[in-house]
Formats: C-alpha cells, sequence, structure tokens
C-alpha cells in the first residue's frame, strides 16, 4: 500500500517514473517478470560454461557447421516465402475491391492456429511416399515417384505453410496504417500505379515485411514438431537428442546457446529497421484509401491464398476425418478424449490470464516510460522468445530438477514454462494499445480524484479492452497448440489433445489421434475466427 | 481571354459511392493562366474533392475537365493523375517519410537527366531557403520545413498548374501568419497558375487574385476579393467572407424601414417576403444618446478594437467593433448609424438592388447628419409601430 501512495505522489509531479529516488510498483513488477525470463537463459549460460573443454568441442565439431546451416537456411528461405505469400494476400485484401473482403481476410490467418506438426503429418499423409495423392497418380497414370516429402523441401513446405499468416497480419497492418495520400502524391508526380507502388508503398512496407520474416524465421528455428515429422534434422531437433541421449548436457547447452546468439541476432538486426517505422505512420484523420476493382491478378492471388490455407488448415482436417470415419466404419475402438479436450481448455486458458496478466506491467513500463532502459525491457522476453521451445521447456526441467524439485512436473510450473514462452505475443500486442492510449486520460482521472491502482481498473484496463481480448486469445491458442513445453513439463498421466495426438501418431494409430485431432484444430480455429471477426468490424467502423 | 484559360471545370458531378449527397454538383470553374484562385468554403461543402478531381486523383461523374487546351476528363476519357501535368501540395503535405527532402523534392523529376535535376533541385532549394536542410527527414522538419518541401516538390516537374490544399491547416496561428506571406511571395517569385482551398476567409481574400465561393458543392460566386466581400451574390456567401449582422427591413412600397433607417429598393418586390440588411461589424457607429433605442448588452476589449454587442429595437443583436477611443459600459443607450455606402440587402438568399439612399439624403448634407436624422424617423415609426402591436 505504502508502493501505491508514494507513486501517487511522484505522478503528481510529473511522468517521468521509474524515478531513481523509489522505483515504482510497475517498475518493480515488470523487472521480477523480466528477470524470470531471463532464469533459463542463465541457466544455460550457466550450463555451458561449466562444460568447459566439452562445450568448445561441442562447438568446434564439424557435425554443429551443418546443422547450424541447416538451421539458418531452413529459417531465411521460410521467411522469404512466407513474406512473398503474405504481401500479395495482404494487399489484395486491404486495398482490392474483392467481394468477401473481410471473410477472406480473416480466412488467410487461419493456418496460424494449427500446430505444424499436424500440417506435416497430414502432408506426408496426402503427398508422400505411399501417401494419398501418390497412390492415385501411381494407379492412375503410373508415376511412381512424387517430389521428396522428407527432408528440407517439406520442410520449408510446411513452415511456409504455417508461418505465412505471420507476414500477412504484419503487413496488413502496416498497409492499413499507411497514408494513402503518399501514394497519391507520387501518382500526381508523374508516377503510374505501379511505380508509386514500387517507390514508395514498398519502401514504407519494408519494416513490416522485414518484422513479419522475423516472425516466420524464428518459428523456423525452434520449430520441433513438424521437423521432428518430416525427419529434417536442425540445431533444434539435435539439441533435443543431445539432452535426451547423453548424460552430458553442457554439449546441449552449449548449442541452444548458440541458437539463442542466432535468434537474438535477428530480433535486434529487426528492431533497428523498426525504429524508422514510427515515423512511417501517420497520425490524425485521413481518408480512407479507395479500394481498386479486382483484376485478374487479384483473383489469382485469391486463388493462391485459398490453396495455401487448403493445404495449411484442410489437410489435416480431411486427413483427419477420413482415420474418423474409418475408424467408425471398422469399429474400432477410439479413446475418450473428453479430459483431454478439457484439459486443454484449462491449462490454455489459465497460461492466458497468467502471461496476460505478468506481462501488463511489463507493457505498461515499456510503453510509457521515458528512460531507455525501461523501453528496453522486453528485449530479454524477446530473446526467451527466440529460445526454442524444447530448448526453453529442457532447461526449466533442469533447472526446476535441481534447485526446485518440489516444483517438477506440476500444474503451475507447466503453466509458468507456457508463459515465459508466449510473454512477448501478450507483450507485443499489449505495448501497442498502451502506447496509443492517450496519457492526457489518465491525467484526467487523476486530477479527478482516482488513485494509482484505481487507473489501472477505471480507466487503463477498459480502454485496452480490445487488446486484452487479443492478448489472451493468441496466447490461448499457442499454448493450446505448444508441443514441447506441454510433453516435458505436464505432470505424469496429465494429458491434453497435444500429447495425445503425439503418442498416438508416433505409435502409428492414426485413428486414435483422428478425434483429438478435429478438436485441437477446432479449439485454435474458433477463437481465432471469432477474435479475427470482431476485429474487422471494429476496424471497418474506425474506417467510416 | 478565352485561350489563355488553363483548368476548365464544365458541369462536373462528383458522389462518392456509399454517401447519399454528391460531394461536388454541377460545379463550374475557369482559372486563367499565371492566376491565383482560392476556393472558400465550409468544411464538408467539396472543396477537397474539387482539387481531386482536377488532379485526377478522383474521377467525376458527370461533366469535362480541361487541363491547358486538353480534354483529362468527361465521359468517356479519363487521364490518370500522372499523365496531367498538375502540381498537388496535400493539407498534410504527403511527404515520403524515408526519403530526404532532396529526395522528395527529385521524385517527379526522376526521369530528367542529371544535369537538369542538380541544377532544378538546387534552384528550388534556394528559392523555398531549405538548402540546409537537403539531408534532412521529413520527421526531423518543423511544419512550416514541412509545407516549404512539400510546395517544392509539387514545384519541380514545372506543373501547369499547382493546386493547395488547405496550406495553412496544419500551422499554429502565428507560423500561418509568416508562411502566407511566404507563399505570397514565392508563388509571385515562380509565377505559376495556383489553385488554393481553404476553409479561411481571410487566407482566402489575402492570397487570392480572384476568389471562388463553394457551397454545398457547387461554387456559387467567382470574383475578386474586394467585390466578393463588398458585392456577395447570396446571404450565404456574405455570411462566408466575413463577420455579418442581418437587420430586417420592414418594406412599405419601395421604401424599407430598419432600425438602421430607411431606405428605397430598387425593385418592385413581393411584400411578403423577408427582406434584411447586411451590415459588417466595421460599418456601423455606435454614439451614446440617452434616448437612443438600442442598449450596449456586451463589451469585449481585444486590443486593437473593443467589439460591443448591441441588441437593436426590433429585438435583434448586432456585433460591432469600435476604435478603442469609444468608451461604452454596458447598459448604455445608443444611437446607432452605419456606413450607408457599405450596405446591401438580400431578399431571402438573392442579394437585391438598394437605391441606397432616401431623397432627403442626397441633399447635400454630411453624412452624420443624415444618419441622425434617419435615427429620428426610425424611432418614430418604431413607436408608433408598438402602439399599433398594443392595440
Amino acid at each position: 500500500m505504502s508502493v501505491s501512495a508514494g507513486g501517487a505522489l511522484r505522478g503528481l509531479r510529473g511522468r517521468t517514473w521509474p524515478t531513481r529516488t523509489r522505483p515504482s510498483g510497475e517498475f518493480v513488477l515488470a523487472m521480477l517478470v523480466t528477470s524470470l525470463a531471463l532464469c533459463p537463459l542463465a541457466y544455460l549460460a550457466w550450463r555451458a560454461g561449466e562444460g568447459g573443454e566439452r562445450s568448445l568441442a561441442a562447438l568446434w565439431h564439424p557435425r554443429t557447421g551443418e546443422l547450424l546451416l541447416r538451421s539458418v537456411g531452413l529459417a531465411i528461405t521460410v521467411a522469404v516465402t512466407s513474406a512473398l505469400c503474405g504481401l500479395p494476400l495482404a494487399w489484395i485484401t486491404e486495398r482490392v475491391a474483392l467481394p468477401g473482403r473481410r471473410v477472406f481476410a480473416v480466412l488467410f490467418a487461419l493456418p496460424l492456429a494449427v500446430p505444424s506438426y499436424l500440417t506435416a503429418f497430414a502432408l506426408v499423409a496426402v503427398l508422400g511416399p505411399r501417401g494419398a495423392l501418390a497412390d492415385l497418380l501411381d494407379r492412375a497414370v503410373g508415376l511412381e515417384r512424387l517430389p521428396e516429402m522428407y527432408g528440407f523441401a517439406g520442410a520449408w513446405g510446411t513452415l511456409t505453410l504455417v508461418t505465412f499468416p505471420y507476414a500477412y497480419l504484419s503487413i496488413r497492418a502496416a498497409l492499413r496504417g499507411l497514408d494513402p495520400t503518399l501514394e497519391d502524391a507520387a501518382r500526381v508526380l508523374g508516377e503510374s500505379r505501379r511505380a508509386a507502388f514500387s517507390l514508395v508503398t514498398l519502401p514504407l512496407l519494408r519494416p513490416a515485411i522485414v518484422a513479419g520474416m522475423l516472425l516466420s524465421a524464428l518459428y523456423a528455428l525452434g520449430d520441433f514438431g513438424a521437423i521432428a515429422v518430416l525427419r529434417y534434422p536442425t540445431l533444434t531437433y539435435s539439441i533435443y537428442n543431445q539432452y535426451r541421449l547423453s548424460f552430458d548436457r553442457s554439449a546441449a547447452a552449449t548449442l541452444a546457446l548458440l541458437l539463442v546468439v542466432l535468434s537474438a541476432a535477428a530480433v535486434v538486426a529487426e528492431r533497428r529497421w523498426r525504429r524508422r517505422a514510427v515515423f512511417y505512420r501517420s497520425v490524425g484523420t485521413r481518408r480512407p484509401a479507395s479500394l481498386q476493382p479486382p483484376t485478374w491478378w487479384a483473383w489469382l492471388v485469391l486463388g493462391g491464398g485459398l490453396s495455401l490455407v487448403g493445404l495449411a488448415l484442410g489437410a489435416p482436417v480431411s486427413v483427419a476425418a477420413y482415420w474418423w470415419w474409418r475408424a467408425r466404419v471398422l469399429s474400432e475402438d477410439m479413446p475418450a478424449v473428453g479430459q483431454a479436450f478439457l484439459n486443454s481448455l484449462l491449462v490454455g486458458f489459465a497460461a492466458a490470464v497468467l502471461t496476460v496478466c505478468l506481462a501488463l506491467p511489463v507493457a505498461r513500463v515499456v510503453s510509457q516510460s521515458q528512460t531507455s532502459f525501461a523501453r528496453l525491457l522486453d528485449v530479454p522476453l524477446w530473446v526467451a522468445y527466440s529460445l526454442p521451445g524444447i530448448v526453453l521447456a529442457l532447461s526449466i526441467v533442469s533447472l526446476t530438477a535441481r534447485f526446485l524439485p518440489f516444483l517438477y512436473q506440476t500444474i503451475p510450473l507447466l503453466l509458468l514454462g507456457y508463459a515465459l514462452r508466449f510473454l512477448p505475443e501478450a507483450t507485443g500486442t499489449l505495448k501497442a494499445v498502451f502506447a496509443q492510449q492517450n496519457p492526457r486520460l489518465e491525467e484526467a482521472a487523476r486530477t479527478l480524484g482516482l488513485r494509482r491502482w484505481s487507473i489501472w481498473w477505471r480507466v487503463r484496463l477498459p480502454l485496452a479492452f480490445p487488446g486484452l481480448v487479443a492478448a489472451l486469445t493468441l496466447v490461448f491458442l499457442t499454448t493450446v497448440k505448444e508441443l514441447p513445453i506441454t510433453l516435458l513439463l505436464s505432470p505424469i498421466g496429465f494429458s491434453t489433445l497435444v500429447t495425445v495426438v503425439w503418442n498416438a501418431t508416433a505409435e502409428a494409430y492414426w485413428t486414435h489421434a483422428a478425434l483429438p485431432t478435429l478438436l485441437l484444430v477446432a479449439i485454435g480455429v474458433i477463437p481465432m475466427v471469432l477474435l479475427g471477426l470482431w476485429q474487422e468490424r471494429v476496424q471497418s467502423g474506425q474506417g467510416g | 481571354m478565352q485561350e489563355c484559360v488553363v483548368v476548365q471545370v464544365n458541369g462536373v458531378w462528383k458522389r462518392y459511392p456509399g454517401s447519399g449527397l454528391p460531394a461536388v454538383r454541377d460545379l463550374s470553374l475557369a482559372v486563367r493562366a499565371g492566376e491565383l484562385v482560392s476556393i472558400v468554403g465550409p468544411s464538408g461543402c467539396g472543396k477537397t474533392t474539387t482539387l481531386r478531381l482536377i488532379a485526377g486523383l478522383e474521377r467525376p461523374d458527370r461533366g469535362t475537365i480541361v487541363i491547358d487546351g486538353r480534354c483529362v476528363a468527361d465521359d468517356r476519357r479519363f487521364v490518370p493523375p500522372e499523365q496531367r501535368g498538375v502540381g498537388l501540395v496535400f493539407q498534410d503535405y504527403a511527404l515520403f517519410p524515408h526519403l530526404t527532402v532532396e529526395e522528395n523534392i527529385t521524385f517527379g523529376i526522376r526521369k530528367w537527366n542529371r544535369a537538369a535535376r542538380a541544377e532544378r533541385v538546387q534552384e528550388l532549394l534556394e528559392l523555398t531557403s531549405l538548402a540546409p536542410l537537403r539531408t534532412k527527414y521529413p520527421h526531423q522538419l518543423s511544419g512550416g520545413q514541412q509545407q516549404r518541401v512539400a510546395i517544392a516538390r509539387a514545384l519541380a516537374p514545372r506543373p501547369i498548374v499547382l493546386l493547395l490544399d488547405e496550406p495553412f491547416a496544419n500551422l499554429d496561428a502565428e507560423l500561418r501568419q509568416r508562411m502566407r506571406d511566404e507563399l505570397r511571395q514565392l508563388l509571385r517569385e515562380v509565377g505559376v497558375t495556383v489553385i488554393l482551398v481553404t476553409h479561411d476567409r481571410e487566407e482566402a481574400l489575402v492570397l487570392a487574385d480572384r476568389v471562388a465561393v463553394m457551397l454545398d458543392g457547387t461554387i456559387v460566386q467567382v470574383d475578386t476579393p474586394e467585390r466578393i466581400y463588398l458585392e456577395p451574390r447570396t446571404r450565404d456567401v456574405a455570411r462566408l467572407v466575413g463577420e455579418a449582422n442581418f437587420v430586417p427591413v420592414r418594406l412599405d412600397g419601395t421604401l424599407g424601414q430598419s432600425d438602421l433607417g430607411a431606405f428605397a429598393i430598387d425593385s418592385a418586390l413581393p411584400t411578403d417576403g423577408c427582406i434584411e440588411l447586411l451590415v459588417r461589424p466595421r460599418d456601423v457607429v455606435l454614439e451614446p444618446h440617452p434616448e437612443g433605442l438600442a442598449v450596449v448588452v456586451d463589451r469585449r476589449f481585444t486590443g486593437a478594437e473593443i467589439l460591443y454587442r448591441v441588441v437593436l429595437a426590433c429585438g435583434i443583436t448586432v456585433e460591432t467593433s469600435q476604435p478603442p477611443s469609444v468608451e461604452l459600459p454596458v447598459g448604455t443607450r445608443v444611437a446607432v448609424r452605419c456606413n450607408r455606402a457599405r450596405l446591401a440587402a438580400f431578399a431571402g438568399n438573392e442579394r437585391i438592388g438598394l437605391a441606397a439612399l432616401l431623397e432627403e439624403h442626397q441633399r447635400a448634407r454630411t453624412s452624420i447628419e443624415v444618419l441622425e436624422q434617419a435615427n429620428g424617423r426610425h424611432r418614430e415609426s418604431v413607436s408608433s409601430a408598438s402602439v399599433a402591436a398594443d392595440r
């Protein structure tokens, strides 16, 4: 209570907290959250350092170079193809008068709700050797070989399918924030529509493109499920094997640190890009961009986008539906999934609430404070985010096994794992929301007699409501489909949809995986559709 | 005269999809070479749409637009903006945030050869005194500097006509004044044909060779600033271009009676029509008079002048502006006179001829005597009217 009173007094003097004399409560909380997120990272560093020469040996091993190359190559190619898919899709949903534009806009984001390993399974089942399509082609035209699904091509394609929405969403948001009079200005200065796009729009979209590419690249670097299914060993995969197979974990820790350095470099590079983007956003009222009539090109892009969604989302759903139908027809027994379904819902919801609660002080401090130290507070969160889920999970396991054994394999630890993994998703969303809030409103509330903490309830949170809903949904979605943390941190005997699917497919009980797969897709897609439609409505309302 | 018309807009209509009323309806305007025409009107009257139509950023539903003898828009043809040779300075300047000042200015002359381009940029940088800022980015500039960059950028390709959309709306009051003078100077030096859009009447009058008053999507009157101000064609135009008081007139044949005096009216008018006199605040003269029929109800000191609000016998409140030497406490009874040479009368919205003065005023008297007498006469008529009303 004394903290809040002190904060109130300081707040009256100016908004430059945290001051040197006594940091505000929010700042202390934000610092706590950040240090918590840094724990696994510190543990890894300590572990690698402990290894000494063995760590160095692991680093200089020729195999490490090969894995590194594979990881980086995959990340870059996936990022590039994601951007190439995302840019035209963002353009047609934002600037072309397509019928049902807003529905397509929601649809193109849906692959995010599908776990990568499900798409990978489905693609193998359809396109892989002895898959459905290969079978059909073999019988029809005697074609025996399809392009190899396993290996680089499959991993590349699958990861592009599930990550292109990152680029799409980021570019689309930037397009919406772009002042269309800039394009008008280019036209009046003598440039054709196409030239105006490449001279003005594209350079202004570049930070958003890079931001989307970063997310795709981080996903590719850290992906475990799809990589495992498609048998394309990368750094992440080999870290998992090292941990599982050898007693010496310092080598694995070293490789994990290498991955962290890679990811951190990508994050830092992207931040530098984004700093300029602040000036690219227009302020104040502006006339909405006029929609172009759809050309054949737009229809082509629309068709392409729909087939991407079809592959990413449609393939797992139809494969699972087929197995489920077959099991019903053959009346095979299928294990009950009610408990797993309920567990998924509960854990997802609890993790979302916990993550958003932890994210609130960080987002607030980062978006509002004046000191550069406070503004950089969320960088560690991003570095932790770039830690692949499998590495994060493993370091949490080791850390608790060593220091807090009573927490090991308990629900609170599982939730904490999710929270540490997905904090940046929540802080990213909330930061933007807080940054847009007019600080005068809070000052008005203060002069009307509201205390420092009441402002959270009466002003900040109500204003941030759409952002809160978005952050909760996002964390829920990603938690529910998260694989490695769930596998490693769940208490024994605790099953969620993800673990049921993973265990069933690992043992090739396809029919057992069918129903949970369908539920898993539904649990991700339904909230995403609802959120998407809601946001579209809010935005179109603002757009006038 | 006809051949030097640079921009000719004929009967243009434009309705945005999804909005009921047309943004621009039956709009016609001719702008001559080297002329500065300002379009003035309240916000939402279609001014910006007019500019966008001329620039080619919107396509008219009906009507034609001719620029420099070439038809750029009619029922069939539509020349895209990049082929029109029109310069446009946007209200928020629309400077490219990823380009420096110099790169912004060069944008429209990208295809010129290097030497010509460098020379033109140098010329414009000097003209707008932006040379020291050439490597800066737009977000590093002040509002006034951004505006100059926007103008230089629009002028660079030597446009046939320069369109300015509310050029001073984003500047604060003090800067606005300075930039207005600078812009006037600059445009005079360049000698380009300009169409300027503004909602600020003072801006429109000060800058323009001719003023076009726009109301509800169409241009109501085009004239020199002086004539627009002194001889507005309609009551709405009068209100738009300056502070205006309207005093009702009672008709008595061709004789009009008002609290400002009696008037002869030129033409025969329907007696049931509502006729009003327009009087600008500066043209009202107040004199303390114990039997005056008007009462001072409000007094505001602004420094250069004192603004008095006066209630006339007919119940109308009139805004007046007086030199600071006129000191009248609130509640003072005053006689109200006005500068008769600058009066105008309106029947409904339309301006009507005013034979200005009554017979006795034409006798060689000083105008003050005339006015006093008129006031006196008027007082009698008012009191007789009130007696009639009592009955």
